[in-house]
């Protein structure tokens, strides 16, 4: 049943409304943060059109929006908020709870810093300091990807095997604000991928009643516990089943992560969002020079997945990992993980960590270009290299 | 209604049973029983955490025999508006008939300190649901700490009666008006000693369109120092001295639901309790002096406010 639908330029946040449009979920809890705020207005605009009949709940904090959006989760609701940066850290609390109670609630983040100093702009250091709260995240270079990824993150949350909350992330300005052509797909079709939330139990259902969030001692916790983590496992299968299926509809590949000229590459670069379409400028420039580089571009962040990571690494002879948040006083997030990944190879790459691009410093094509020189003369340690930083010294 | 015919409602329709973990002579379980079977409808709560919910809900027990929700500590409110949401999404779209009502329950820490922007947040969104503070006046579930509901010269664990510092200081904050300037239909104080005025409060709560709000004091025996037996004789004696008046704002007009024939000194009150222990020992009556003095003024300024309207 692929649908042509038609191509408009968008912002993606945009982009993300639209998705969330035709889903029509049916509660809405949001709170203006920037650079997210576009996506709750435009929704918002949508629903007092009448073009959606989504119960938009107007909460007082980001904390609020959570907190209804585990609470309408509960009660069997397709739930959506979307956030950034200091919301994301206010909601912070509930973000676990949302997980632990196992609500699939979808939430997009079009990533900004983390304060102090307060910065409005691009880096992962929001959702990269949420890793470890037990939500599936997916990050985005372009609009369409977040786009799509959207409806691919409900079905995956609302798998009965899953039943897990999702982070569909975007660089905040760089992928949110910026206007991009976008395939926005028949509603009819999109409609009928999106169907209708199954829930397991809910608060609504008056002829068994229901306990939710009872309190778990030395006793119950950690089995319970357990099983998120089991639910994380099933995550992979899951979606890929899912991005097949999404796949039919729009002819898109949803892997883990793209591979691009990876066949033959020397040079690794390993990033994530909009990053990716600088490097992947970068690649082509360098390849048509005949250097032999490549881009690893990791989708699905949390469960990360360690050996197709590794397998696709595996003939790599230098892996550069460019991180945009750092993890301060340990390895940068991605650059650790991928550190992890190759762990068990006996034949690893040189690995060498940089970080760029906080507070929504440009990454220049000049700076991914540096990063594959290193990698091509083999200039690999295990210090901490920085992109576009101007250094005490200088 | 009569206590006799409350009494066989809750029996009746049992919604909060027994076997919960509450402290012997805790109000709160009678506060929450009497609420619950104040409407015949069905009902779904969601709770902050606190005693309440802690001590009813240790899994894989439950002592509710409704549909509940505990999320957090502060977001009780937040947490029934997104429920209501979605019991008004699925009522458009087909999927429930029922009519239902819905109530949040919190501590006075939850209501008046710590989650008092989530309730004001439900409050002035309009939600139609029935916002329950039990007040015992300090943070119990974590053993006796101070809150913004913790009377002025009560000794907590976090403002001991010291030798310079004679327990709290300043005054508690007024719920019921801080809920009523939200313009909402419905805000009462109530009180676990006089069950009949909580049931008709609570029967007004449930049914108007809108949120309301109850705030019951609620005996506590371990913050308060009192004997379990003594739960409902301190909560009258609370109500018949007018530290905690009993009274109503429906629509904005305010009426006192209880006049005491004649006022109980506070000293009466206090006396009892092991929190106020201190403004009886010589040296200290100023102390006392300066409570009876507070609660005279906040009698008078009601009487002002209500006979006044």
């Amino acid at each position: 049943m692929a649908a042509k639908g038609k191509t408009v330029p968008l912002t993606g946040n945009y982009a993300i409304a639209e998705a969330m449009r035709q889903i029509n979920p049916d509660v809405v809890a949001a709170y203006p943060i920037t650079p997210q705020t576009s996506i709750v207005e435009t929704f918002s605009k949508f629903a007092n059109d009448g073009r959606v009949d989504t119960e938009i709940v107007r909460v007082e904090s980001e904390h609020s929006a959570m907190s209804a959006c585990v609470g309408a989760s509960m009660a069997g609701a397709r739930a959506m908020t979307a956030t950034c940066s200091a919301g994301l850290a206010l909601m912070y609390e509930i973000v676990g709870v949302a997980s632990g109670l196992r609500c699939p609630i979808v939430m997009p983040v079009a990533n900004r810093a983390i304060s102090a100093p307060i910065n409005i702009h691009c880096d992962h250091s929001d959702s990269m300091g949420a890793r470890d709260l037990g939500w599936i995240q997916i990050y985005n270079e372009t609009a369409q990807e977040a786009y799509e990824n959207v409806f691919l993150a409900l079905k995956l949350a609302e798998h009965p095997d899953i039943q897990l909350p999702v982070m569909v992330c975007e660089d905040g300005f760089i992928t949110s604000h910026c206007v991009q052509n976008v395939r926005i797909y028949d509603d009819a079709v999109m409609k009928k991928f999106a169907g209708e939330r199954k829930p397991i139990h809910s608060l609504l259902d008056l002829k068994e009643p229901i306990s939710v969030g009872a309190i778990e001692l030395q006793d119950y916790f950690f089995e319970t516990k357990r099983q998120q983590q089991d639910a994380m496992e099933k995550v992979p299968k899951v979606y890929l089943e899912v991005a097949e299926e999404l796949s039919k509809i729009t002819g898109n590949k949803y892997g883990f992560f793209e591979e691009y000229k990876m066949k033959d590459a020397e040079a690794v670069i390993v990033t994530m969002s909009s990053a990716a379409g600088t490097t992947r400028a970068v690649v082509d420039k360098m390849r048509s020079e005949g250097k032999k580089v490549g881009l690893l571009k990791i989708r699905l962040f949390r469960p990360f997945p360690y050996e197709e990571v590794a397998r696709a690494l595996s003939k790599a002879k230098n892996v550069a990992v460019l991180d945009r948040s750092m993890s301060f006083g340990a390895h940068a997030p991605l650059y650790g993980e991928i550190r992890n990944a190759l762990y068990e190879m006996e034949k690893k790459p040189g690995l060498q960590s940089y970080v760029f691009g906080l507070g929504g410093r440009d990454l220049l094509e000049s700076h991914v270009r540096q990063a594959f020189n290193d990698m091509l003369t083999g200039k690999v340690s295990r210090e901490k290299r920085y992109l576009g930083l101007r250094e005490a010294s200088e | 209604m009569n206590p006799k015919e409350i009494a066989e409602r809750i029996t009746k329709t049992p919604r909060f049973t027994s076997g919960h973990r509450m402290c012997g002579g805790c109000a709160a379980p009678i506060i929450v029983r009497t609420i619950l079977a104040a409407t015949e409808k069905p009902v779904v709560a969601a709770n902050a955490t606190g005693c309440l919910e802690v001590a009813s809900t240790i899994y894989p027990f439950s002592s509710w025999d409704i549909p509940w929700i505990h999320s957090a500590f502060e977001n009780a409110p937040a947490t029934i508006s997104g429920v209501i949401a979605a019991y008004e999404a699925a009522k458009k779209r087909g999927r429930i008939k029922e009519d239902v009502k819905f109530v949040a329950f919190g501590g006075d820490g939850s209501s008046y300190d710590i989650g008092i922007q989530s309730l004001s947040g439900a409050l002035e969104r309009g939600h139609d649901f029935v916002y329950v503070c039990y007040d015992n006046e300090g943070y119990m579930n974590t053993g006796g700490q101070r809150s913004g509901a913790t009377p002025f010269g009560a000794s907590t664990t976090t403002d001991p009666a010291g030798k310079v510092r004679k327990g709290k200081q300043e005054n508690k904050k007024d719920l019921v008006r801080i809920a009523a300037a939200h313009n909402i239909p419905y805000a009462a104080k109530a009180s676990v000693s006089n069950l009949p005025d909580l049931f008709m409060k609570a029967e007004k709560a449930f049914k108007v369109k809108g949120p309301a709000v109850l705030v019951v004091l609620s005996t506590c025996p371990t913050l308060w120092g009192t004997m379990p037996k003594d739960t409902i004789t301190m909560a009258k004696r609370a109500v018949d001295s007018c530290a905690w008046p009993l009274y109503e704002i429906e629509n904005g007009r305010c009426r006192i639901t209880y006049k005491p024939s004649s006022k109980l000194p506070v000293a009466e009150f206090l006396r009892p309790q092991r929190r106020f222990r201190h403004v009886f020992m010589p040296g200290n009556e100023k102390e006392l002096n300066e409570i009876q003095k507070r609660v005279d003024e906040g009698w008078e300024e009601l009487l002002r406010i209500c006979d006044g309207s």
